[in-house]
């Protein structure tokens, strides 16, 4: 049953992304209902497949690589449900479903063993920490993708190219505005998730702040994000610049995600 | 049975032609009127538009007679001979007719394709002659379904979509870059024909804060006074740029008003707030190096001009499709009117078997008069089931389309003895 809900979600994340690929570039009417019903049984797939998982666990399934991204994607795919019940910018789900297609394609090639959760994330901080940090960074994920058709909206417009992706893609104010919003979002759960962090870190380990390459990282992020919600509310800097930030900071994000664990040695690698 | 249409256009005639040709008010209901009187026509609608003059004609015998006597017709209302429009003149019959009218009416044949003003006139062309008792069933039905496939065509495609002229170009550049135009400010900067026009269009797109800045300031505050805005002072116009969004610039000044260094000075004052300008005026007057800064967006005439050909482009395309929807639309119909023909004998064919189920009942129940109203009931019930289930398949089969329709709707009446069928219907 586990198995099965991950391919089946697999297989539907992946058809959702031919068909919004379809979209963007032959551009045929009536594909993004077609997207939001394939994205919606995928998800309900993934839904399915988080709460055997947790059941057959014991605990939240984030714990290793394959069960953290297949989380954070299932975390994604949430925030992009309430970005288009809110604004209903049909396109989007175009964006961001290859997205979260290629980082659970990413999941599924990571070791997916089951082991009883090692005593040092035996914790209440686990579930709130864990929790916090996802949800920012889906949010910054989503962010990254309206940033992303900024951009390209921008450059049509600059280059004044109308073509019919120009025509699909919304106007440049409102994705700037879903991108402040989503970064305003998420940078509190952050800034939490930091502060929880620490605070189990202090509880489990002995310090606060140890200088983990996890940390550094999560650090960076922060200062990102940090950036722009100063240079937006004090500066009152909009558009193209600030939503270049944006794509950085999730730059970062998916480095301190992926490439502490895979290429540095961190505190935070539970698992082996 | 024919359906004709026969007319010219944009296209096959001269204006000096359209117009000679063209059924003004006044003379329409006379035209209408004495079309109609004409031997074997039997129903009429004329559109007369500056682009086009036609006549949607049904004939219930097809004699090819009619499209000669039409265009007298026409030589002698217009007091104009033959041989001067006869070779502008395209006629259509049937099919071909029925696929006319719906191009048309779906502003495929259109000078602008996709621009709906046709559909209504030709909602006009046939209510007038509604009124004037000169349609049936036949251009009624044609008038309605000409309709629905434009509508058709209008949703399936996205033939209308998009700005085909260079005032609208302008608002809807303007709407993919700003959320709410009616939270927006805009400054119309000199003036000019098509400058106006393009203001005109932003206000009733919802901009409402209007600023003009003109160099005669009273005409400015004339042009104010028609867009409700206020007017400001020509040497002004830089300090308010701060606080306008959407500028349209048309002076007449024989150098740049704008410059990029003045243009980067402004961002930094409205915190790069993102900003549109459009430069309509020839020589231009806004520096085009503007461009290269950050959320400003500066559009000349002629990239205006290149969005408009595009969306021109975009709309032929679209009429690929739409060609397609309309062949489905003119063989819905053209099946339709060939039942028609059948509906006569299909009707008798029912109230032949009414006739004699009633009439063996009738029989029947002085036979066996002590019969009680249940087992009368069971009698009837199993009369209706026998009648219904002998003339099902007939009438299926003479509903259907078919090459051989004609053959069956004969072949029903003799077998069936089907004799005094009502020709008319």
């Amino acid at each position: 049953m586990e198995t099965l809900t991950f391919k089946l979600t697999l297989i539907f994340y992946f058809t959702t992304t031919i068909v919004g690929l379809i979209e963007i570039f032959k551009e045929s009417k009536g594909l993004s209902k077609i997207i939001l019903t394939l994205s919606i049984l995928g998800f309900t797939f993934h839904t399915l497949n988080i709460v055997i998982r947790y059941f057959a666990f014991g605990y939240l399934p984030v714990v290793g690589m394959h069960h953290a991204t297949s989380f954070f994607v299932w975390c994604i795919i949430a925030v992009f449900f309430v970005i288009e019940y809110k604004y209903r910018i049909s396109i989007t789900g175009s964006f961001i479903l290859p997205i979260a297609f290629i980082l659970i394609l990413v999941s599924s090639t990571f070791r997916r063993d089951i082991f009883p959760l090692p005593p040092i994330l035996q914790s209440y901080w686990f579930d709130i920490h864990i929790t916090l940090a996802f949800v920012a960074n889906a949010a910054f994920a989503i962010a990254f993708a309206i940033g992303i058709m900024y951009l390209l909206q921008e450059h049509f417009l600059k280059k004044k190219k109308v073509s019919r992706l120009f025509q699909r893609l919304p106007n440049l104010q409102i994705l700037d505005e879903i991108n402040y919003r989503l970064i305003s979002f998420g940078f509190p759960f952050l800034t939490f998730a930091i502060i929880t962090g620490a605070l189990w870190a202090e509880n489990a380990w002995g310090s606060y702040w140890r200088w983990d390459p996890k940390e550094i990282w999560s650090l960076v992020t922060w200062i990102t994000y940090a950036l722009i919600l100063h240079l937006r509310i004090i500066r009152g800097w909009q558009g193209k610049k600030a939503i270049i930030i944006s794509i950085i900071g999730f730059i970062s994000v998916l480095f301190t995600f992926f490439g502490v664990n895979l290429l540095l040695k961190s505190l935070h690698n539970f698992n082996n | 049975m024919k359906i004709i249409v026969l007319g010219l256009n944009h296209k096959t005639a001269a204006v000096q032609l359209r117009e000679k040709l063209a059924f003004n008010n006044d003379k329409l209901q006379d035209a209408i009127l004495k079309i109609k009187s004409l031997p074997q026509i039997d129903e009429v609608a004329i559109l007369s538009t500056c682009n086009r003059v036609e006549l949607y004609i049904y004939s219930r015998n097809s004699n090819n007679n009619i499209v000669d006597l039409i265009k007298d017709f026409i030589s002698d209302f217009h007091s104009i001979k033959r041989e001067e429009f006869e070779n502008s003149l395209y006629c259509y019959t049937d099919s071909e007719a029925i696929k006319h009218v719906f191009k048309v009416s779906s502003s495929l044949d259109s000078m602008i394709i996709g621009e709906p003003q046709i559909l209504g006139q030709m909602k006009d062309a046939f209510e007038f002659a509604l009124n004037k008792k000169t349609t049936g069933v036949i251009l009624n039905k044609l008038m309605k379904k000409a309709i629905s496939t434009a509508k058709r065509v209008r949703t399936e495609t996205k033939i209308s979509e998009n700005a085909v002229s260079i005032s609208f170009a302008a608002v809807e550049l303007a709407k993919k870059i700003f959320k709410d135009l009616s939270q927006k400010s805009f400054m119309l900067l000199g003036a000019g024909e098509m400058a106006e026009l393009a203001a005109k269009h932003l206000v009733a797109n919802g901009v409402k804060d209007v600023k003009i800045a003109n160099r005669t300031y009273e005409r400015g505050c004339e042009l104010a006074k028609d867009f409700n805005g206020r007017a400001i002072k020509f040497e002004d116009f830089l300090k308010e740029l701060v606080n306008t969004d959407i500028v349209i610039c048309s002076t007449g000044a024989s150098h740049y008003v704008l410059n990029k260094t003045q243009m980067q000075k402004i961002m930094k004052e409205r915190k790069y707030s993102p900003v549109f300008l459009i430069d309509i005026s020839v020589p231009r007057n806004l520096d085009p190096d503007i461009n290269d800064l950050d959320n400003v967006y500066l559009y000349n005439i002629d990239d205006l001009q290149k969005v408009v050909d595009n969306n021109i482009l975009e709309r032929k395309k679209e009429a690929e499709k739409a060609e397609k929807i309309i062949e489905e639309e003119v063989e819905k119909f053209f099946k339709w009117l060939s039942t028609l023909d059948s509906i006569p004998v299909i009707i008798s064919l029912r109230q032949k078997a009414e006739a004699v189920k009633e009439e063996e009942l009738e029989k029947f129940k002085h036979k066996f008069p002590h019969l009680n109203k249940d087992q009368l009931a069971a009698i009837e019930q199993l009369a209706n089931a026998i009648t219904n289930k002998l003339i099902h398949s007939p009438t299926v089969a003479l509903k259907e389309y078919s090459e051989d329709r004609e053959v069956l709707t004969e072949a029903a009446k003799k077998l069936f003895n089907l004799n005094g069928i009502e020709e008319e219907y």
